[in-house]
């Protein structure tokens, strides 16, 4: 090795970078095995075929059913997801190696986040089209409001759910404690949810909907940076 | 003294067990005569029948379960993510499993005084629904603290989880009230207190202080069990 | 030819030989009255230890003695319950920087299996800062012999490959101190082979290496001090000086010491 003066080969630590290597580095895992975005896809598309089937119009009408559907959707295939956020960490300690990098926990956290986002909604983009094709919606120009508060709901539900994956690894049965510990956490966030988009898909603006909107906007604000604040205490150390 | 991470207990020694606890049957007894005075002393209401009379044992239940248990351990999660004070885990632990109990005391009488007074089992009103989500959360928080093997480990996870419950109670509260206030139910819910005779009254300021002494009486045992166990714990890996 | 880049926190590393420390520089490693407790349990009980440039401390001892808590307590991947450790002068734990000085080797492979090889080492680079991540990764593939295999998924790999590149991963950043623990397990010959010779250059470059290992001849292959925990504690010290190091000696005292468990 060289000696001499000192030269700065190394780069200092960068949040923004470290979050999306992080991400990405999940994303391409998640592309290459498939394995929990196939099982969420098939669980959407299997939910809505039977709603579908078990539903009588004449009773309901579609635009009532189908908010709850698109959520109940929503949040089971989230969880499918969020299960795995942790577990491709664990299976070598892989995670060891990036807790002792210098990357930030913050970091790792958005980083996590970021996927989870895109993870939830990429099954979204395939779950709306397949509800509103199934049960006969005419969504029209409110297509543009659904898909913003779908985003929003994600975002609420990344930053929770990825939180929590980080608590549920430490023990033993994981996959059956995520989905115990987030639903309470998920009523805040789903409900104003469903409830606005019932609104839309009614055919009614955005506005009669708002203080549910607000809800949901604050819960985002509210947990995403909670998250964030409490994510290294998930951490032994 | 430590320069941080966990507070060693010190081994070799047990606390003492009690044989009996008089503060627990102080409050026992306590509970029993406000349960009395209720039923045989206290006039019936008017409008509502003897059925009403659950009231007396559901809304101290409420406050001891929700705003006391449910308060302490948001509050002792955060301070453990702060001080990592091991008896703050254990209170944490006690108002969680006792507060589970007080809720489920208010889950089940709530229910009885409703099929007995308007014939349904369940209405979603806003109180009782809320109630509903928040024992559903102390379960899933026991249930985590069920889950975790190393000691640290699970008191640290569980104040994660304590203290982000904290801020899920105000935005439960909101979510219920506004699912209410935009689709009017049933209207007679809940008789509104200030409205009561001096002898009803009195049962039920009585029913609180005895609910709330029964409440502590049981946290204070809860807590005591607690220790044990972890100084039992501490002894054989040590 | 060491393992690149040079790494930058401070060049004075890269010119310091050998063990001790030259009175105005920090030394590489400084523990003391280290305690660590799960629980009730104190898994480390009161740990006093000093390491310079191109040390290397062969940790020896049964199950349950302590040592990889002790690699995690200096390496500051754990905070100690009482006492202190510094890391070239820095107290540990310190800012996420000074973790780049740390590389850390285990008997888990600590990769992504569905990665492939050169993906697992450079993000291991990206992750520590390392500039051109991609010429490091390629530095570092080579010297331990896996390069031909960069771009194969690591799953597909043998367990004695993985383990190369899982060691790639850990020294692609050029660490001042590396924590071994039970490294050779798994590894064949000229993995062993090839792995000394890296260790042994990144020493003669100044790094500090503290190892864990039930194998006897490996630790001491490259020690410079060699100690058998138990409970918690040192319960034997061979500080050696440079050369020399009675093998017999210390093979009777490591069977007396940690087979006396047993009987």
């Amino acid at each position: 090795m060289s000696g001499g003066a000192p030269k700065p080969a190394v780069l200092a630590p960068a949040f923004l970078a470290d979050a999306l290597r992080i991400a990405r580095k999940d994303l391409l895992i998640e592309f290459r095995t498939r394995s929990a975005f196939m099982a969420a896809t098939v669980f959407a598309v299997l939910s809505v075929v039977i709603f579908r089937f078990t539903w009588d119009p004449t009773a309901i009408p579609a635009f009532d059913l189908a908010p709850g559907v698109l959520w109940v959707i929503f949040t089971f295939s989230g969880l499918l997801g969020l299960n795995r956020s942790f577990g491709l960490e664990l299976s070598d300690r892989a995670y060891d190696g990036l807790l002792a990098s210098q990357v930030s926990r913050e970091s790792i956290f958005v980083g996590k986040v970021l996927a989870n986002l895109a993870f939830v909604s990429g099954v979204q983009a395939l779950a709306l089209p397949a509800v509103a094709l199934f049960f006969d919606l005419h969504v029209g120009s409110a297509w543009g409001v659904l898909i913003g508060i779908v985003l929003c709901a994600s975002l609420g539900l990344a930053a929770v759910g990825t939180l929590f994956a980080a608590i549920a690894s430490n023990t033993r049965l994981a996959e059956l404690l995520l989905p115990m510990m987030t639903l309470p956490f998920f009523v805040p966030l789903v409900i104003p949810a469903a409830q606005t988009s019932a609104y839309i898909l009614r055919g009614q603006p955005l506005e009669d909907a708002m203080p549910w909107f607000k809800l949901l906007l604050a819960f985002d604000l509210v947990f995403v940076t909670a998250c964030i604040v409490v994510f290294p205490y998930t951490i032994e150390e | 003294m430590a320069t941080s991470a966990a507070t060693i207990t010190a081994p070799g020694k047990l606390p003492e067990a009690k044989p009996i606890d008089g503060f627990l049957a102080i409050s026992i007894v306590a509970v029993l005569a406000v349960c009395v005075r209720a039923i045989w002393f206290t006039p019936v209401d008017a409008m509502l029948g003897a059925a009403q009379k659950i009231f007396y044992v559901h809304v101290p239940s409420a406050i001891a379960g929700l705003y006391v248990a449910c308060g302490l351990l948001a509050v002792s999660s955060i301070l453990y993510l702060w001080l990592k004070d091991e008896r703050l885990d254990r209170l944490a632990e006690a108002s969680a499993e006792v507060g589970l109990l007080f809720m489920g005391i208010v889950l089940v009488t709530g229910p009885i005084w409703a099929r007995t007074s308007w014939g349904t089992w369940w209405v979603w009103e806003a109180r009782i629904t809320s109630t509903l989500f928040l024992w559903l959360l102390v379960l899933g928080y026991l249930v985590l603290r069920g889950a975790v093997e190393s000691p640290e480990n699970r008191a640290r996870l569980s104040a994660v989880m304590g203290s982000l419950a904290a801020l899920l109670v105000p935005f439960i509260h909101l979510t219920v009230k506004l699912f209410r206030g935009m689709h009017p139910g049933p209207v007679v819910l809940k008789p509104e207190k200030p409205s009561l005779p001096p002898e009803m009254l009195t049962t039920f300021l009585m029913a609180i202080v005895a609910f709330m002494l029964l409440f502590f009486a049981l946290l204070r045992v809860r807590m005591r069990w607690a220790a044990l166990r972890d100084a039992r714990t501490a002894m054989e890996a040590a | 030819m060491p393992i690149p880049p040079e790494t930058g926190a401070t060049g004075v590393a890269a010119t310091h030989k050998g063990s001790g420390a030259l009175l105005d520089l920090p030394l590489a490693v400084e523990a003391e009255g280290l305690v660590r407790a799960f629980g009730g349990k104190r898994a480390v009980d009161g740990v006093s230890l000093t390491l310079g440039s191109g040390d290397c401390l062969a940790l020896f001892g049964p199950n349950g003695a302590g040592k990889t808590t002790l690699l995690r307590l200096l390496g500051g991947l754990l905070k100690p319950t009482k006492g202190t450790t510094k890391l070239h002068g820095v107290p540990l734990p310190g800012p996420a920087e000074t973790r780049r000085l740390v590389g850390l080797i285990s008997h888990h492979s600590m990769l992504y299996p569905a990665l492939t090889v050169r993906e697992n080492v450079r993000f291991a680079a990206e992750c520590q800062g390392v500039v051109d991540a991609d010429a490091a990764t390629s530095e570092v593939l080579r010297q331990l012999r896996v390069l031909d295999r960069e771009h194969q998924p690591v799953r597909f790999l043998s367990r004695g490959l993985q383990q190369r590149v899982s060691i790639a991963r850990a020294l692609v950043h050029g660490p001042q101190l590396v924590l071994l623990d039970e490294p050779y397990t798994g590894l064949d010959e000229v993995g062993a082979l090839a792995f000394t010779d890296a260790l042994r250059e990144l020493k003669d470059g100044g790094a500090t290496l503290v190892l864990v290992t039930h194998n006897l001849v490996e630790g001491i292959a490259l020690a410079t001090r060699a100690v058998i925990m138990r409970g918690g504690r040192f319960v034997y010290d061979e500080g050696t000086p440079a050369g020399g190091f009675d093998l017999p000696a210390f093979q009777a005292q490591y069977r007396a010491l940690v087979h006396e468990g047993l009987a």
